[in-house]
């Protein structure tokens, strides 16, 4: 994990000392309103619905021990003594009071922390695949490269007020996690003849217009990042919309310009600076990857390790289930991945305790070098966990309400916090969750489902990615009443696709049945090998619109 | 004299400022300008070139924000001072502008940010390459001693910009 040096412990001081100066000057009535609205939201601050919300970010994922320790901290002393892992991997906080945020973001930086520019019409936090330099199918680790970028992003003096909000994604394996062409630029790294470089995608993401990034570099050195990323944003910073924030996005853009102006205009900046000193040197790659080595990992006989697993699977039909369910493949043999879940039923998808967060730190000490990462569907990941280890830390996660076995089933869904907490809302999307969990908690059924994405959100800025779930929920305001709109066909990873609305909206009564229906035509219409996904793309909309607008009649 | 910060001192501010009039079908000022330092409009500047160019220490030309940098292009490198005028502080376009304008087309004239834009951008404006910051009616001398400190918000930055070429990466011992 990356580890600060002097240089970047004195910026983040600076920037501590900065807003709290800001702060101040706003309490002390120097400072107007809508001036001082920039400036906190740069610092992670919203204003919510009921209170303040404080958006922490976690750099491409990646926690430390001492970090998730000062994460429980923060929600014992300022918050209610919980905190929610956000659909872009960073840590919110619902109830901290504007004046305690300085101390907060001074509490952080203890630990190599901030909210810098986690909202804001800004470069937000990179985020990454959560089995980054573990998973067996990654080429190469990408989180060097998300570093790289945190650091040349954070306080950019050129691109702090952008036409609106700017998100990164860099993606090192063949499946790719990280949604990356659902991105303002999503980065793919490849290789071409020995050279390490990225597959560069502008132009995607969700909210209230949603497009797949399109392709404006095959390949681009690994040299050339940052040159190629002023490039892009000082072309959007110049000519994005900046008359009506709905169209503000730089996937607008590109659509308005044409994806080739859009590239020959990138490219030509670029040439005027890609031979500058922004070019990277051999030296800050590989001192920025010195800080993602391997950890001390044992040398272990993989058969043997298989076979005794398999041994006490066997007899713990639990146990087995989590495994299969909860459990990841890692590319040292003898280790593991183990997806902690954050969705049992009856908890808002993505919340965690103080108490919670200090077991895990514990947990990951004894099992997992010390290192979590959090995920985009909202749950924690224990990267490093030997294949003998399972079996006790199932028994331990168990105890604490983590080992739902259900990652990537219907009951593990994205949802945003919704009408509950957010001001911008249209309805409520975390009841809805509830709802979903409680009336599909035959696991046997779940798990006969196969994987399925279902997504949540509660207004169509679509925190809850529902674009992208095979079954998307979309609240929505309907003369003050709230309705729930269904969608369907919306996959992330590599063969990214839009959900298409089934029809007209539900009551939220009516949402459980609704999708009993849709299912009820996936499982009697697929075949052996099918996934829902398959069946929707085989079969169309139709069969689905058909039974359950039949049923409504 | 209304004063300004420049260079990360107070100063007076020795320069008049040409608007343009308020309704853009307006014809452009077609009397003569006036005698002095003036800040003229873009379009003027483009219409009258010529004749400004005799007036050369004591022409200034000022650019809203979505008149770009490749607007004034090789001409930048000949003017004494160029101002770039924020209509609201969230219009970020100048910063691009400013850094164009000292990478690209070579100007090393007084670069003043004027119009709407807040201290606590001082230090972003710096590094993009503005050493003049006129906040007009919006602070008194008093204020502007304390809108001053903002310049120095941050001792180091990542990025390459204006007033450190070379990025903390090149820099890391």
């Amino acid at each position: 994990m990356y580890i600060y040096d002097a240089h970047d412990k004195h910026i983040l001081r600076d920037r501590v000392a900065q807003f709290k100066s800001q702060t101040e000057r706003y309490l002390a009535g120097e400072l107007k309103e809508e001036e001082f609205l920039p400036l906190r939201l740069q610092n992670g601050l919203y204003v919510q619905r009921l209170a303040p919300m404080l958006r922490v970010n976690v750099p491409y994922g990646m926690l430390n021990a001492a970090q998730l320790r000062k994460l429980a901290h923060i929600a014992r002393h300022y918050d209610k003594g919980y905190c929610h892992v956000s659909t872009r991997q960073n840590i919110q906080f619902n109830w901290p009071e504007l004046p305690e945020v300085p101390a907060i973001l001074a509490e952080l930086a203890e630990v190599d922390m901030h909210a810098t520019q986690s909202s804001g019409n800004c470069i937000r936090n990179t985020t990454s695949d959560q089995f980054a330099g573990i998973a067996s199918d990654e080429l190469i680790d990408p989180r060097p490269y998300c570093e790289i970028i945190r650091q040349w992003s954070s306080f950019h003096p050129e691109f702090a007020f952008l036409p609106r909000k700017f998100k990164i994604a860099v993606t090192g394996a063949t499946s790719d996690r990280a949604a990356i062409q659902v991105h303002d630029i999503g980065l793919q790294l490849v290789q071409l003849n020995g050279e390490t470089g990225f597959k560069v995608f502008v132009g995607g993401g969700l909210g209230r217009t949603p497009v797949i990034g399109q392709v404006v570099r095959e390949f681009l050195p690994e040299a050339d990042l940052l040159s190629y990323l002023d490039a892009i944003l000082r072309v959007y910073n110049q000519l994005g919309n900046r008359e009506n924030k709905y169209k503000a996005r730089i996937k607008i853009l590109v659509r308005a310009l044409g994806v080739d102006v859009f590239t020959t205009k990138v490219e030509e900046e670029w040439q005027h600076i890609k031979d500058g000193y922004a070019k990277l040197t051999r030296e800050e790659i590989e001192r920025t990857q010195g800080f993602f080595t391997e950890p001390a990992y044992e040398t272990l006989d993989a058969a043997a390790e298989e076979s005794a697993l398999k041994a006490v699977a066997s007899e713990h039909k639990a146990f087995s289930k989590w495994l299969t369910r909860n459990v990841s493949e890692h590319r040292v043999p003898g280790y593991a991945a183990v997806t902690l879940s954050l969705k049992p039923t009856g908890v808002a998808p993505g919340d965690v305790t103080d108490s919670q967060l200090e077991a895990i730190a514990d947990l990951c000490e004894q099992y997992s070098f010390g290192e979590v990462r959090t995920t985009h569907e909202q749950n924690i990941v224990m990267g490093d966990v030997k294949q003998s280890d399972l079996f006790a830390l199932w028994e331990q996660l168990k105890a604490l309400g983590f080992a739902t076995p259900n990652i990537n089933t219907l009951t593990d869904m994205i949802c945003c916090p919704g009408g509950d907490f957010c001001s911008l809302a249209n309805a409520k999307s975390i009841p809805i969750a509830e709802d979903l969990q409680r009336k599909f908690n035959d696991m046997d059924y779940v798990y006969d489902l196969g994987e399925l994405d279902v997504n949540l959100s509660g207004c169509m800025n679509a925190c809850g990615h529902h674009h992208v779930g095979n079954i998307g929920i979309l609240g929505v305001d309907k003369k003050g009443e709230e309705f729930y709109q269904v969608q369907l066909g919306g996959n992330a990873g590599n063969d990214t696709s839009l959900g298409k609305v089934l029809g007209p909206a539900f009551t939220r009564e009516e949402v459980p049945d609704v999708i009993q229906t849709i299912l009820d035509v996936f499982v009697e219409n697929r075949t052996e090998e099918e996934l829902f996904i398959d069946t929707y793309r085989r079969m169309g909309m139709k069969p689905f619109k058909e039974r359950v607008y039949a049923k409504a009649d | 004299m209304p004063k300004l910060i420049k260079d990360g001192a107070i100063a007076d501010n020795t320069w008049q400022f040409i608007d343009t009039a308020e309704d853009a079908n307006t014809p452009l000022p077609t009397a003569p300008l006036p005698t002095g330092n003036i800040i003229v409009p873009l379009a003027v500047w483009q219409a009258q070139k010529e004749t400004l160019k005799g007036r050369r220490n004591e022409i200034g030309v000022w650019l809203n924000s979505t008149e770009l940098a490749d607007t004034l292009g090789s001409d930048a490198a000949e003017l004494p001072l160029i101002a770039l005028r924020f209509p609201v502080f969230m219009d970020g376009r100048g910063f691009s502008t400013a850094r164009l304008l000292r990478e690209r087309y070579g100007f090393t004239g007084e670069l003043r940010a004027c119009g709407y834009f807040i201290r606590d951008q001082l230090f972003y404006l710096k590094r993009c390459g503005f050493n003049a910051f006129d906040f007009g009616e919006q602070y008194d001398e008093n204020e502007l001693e304390k809108a001053m400190q903002s310049l120095n918000d941050f001792s180091d930055g990542y990025q390459t910009s204006v007033d450190q070429p070379v990025p903390l990466f090149r820099r890391r011992a």
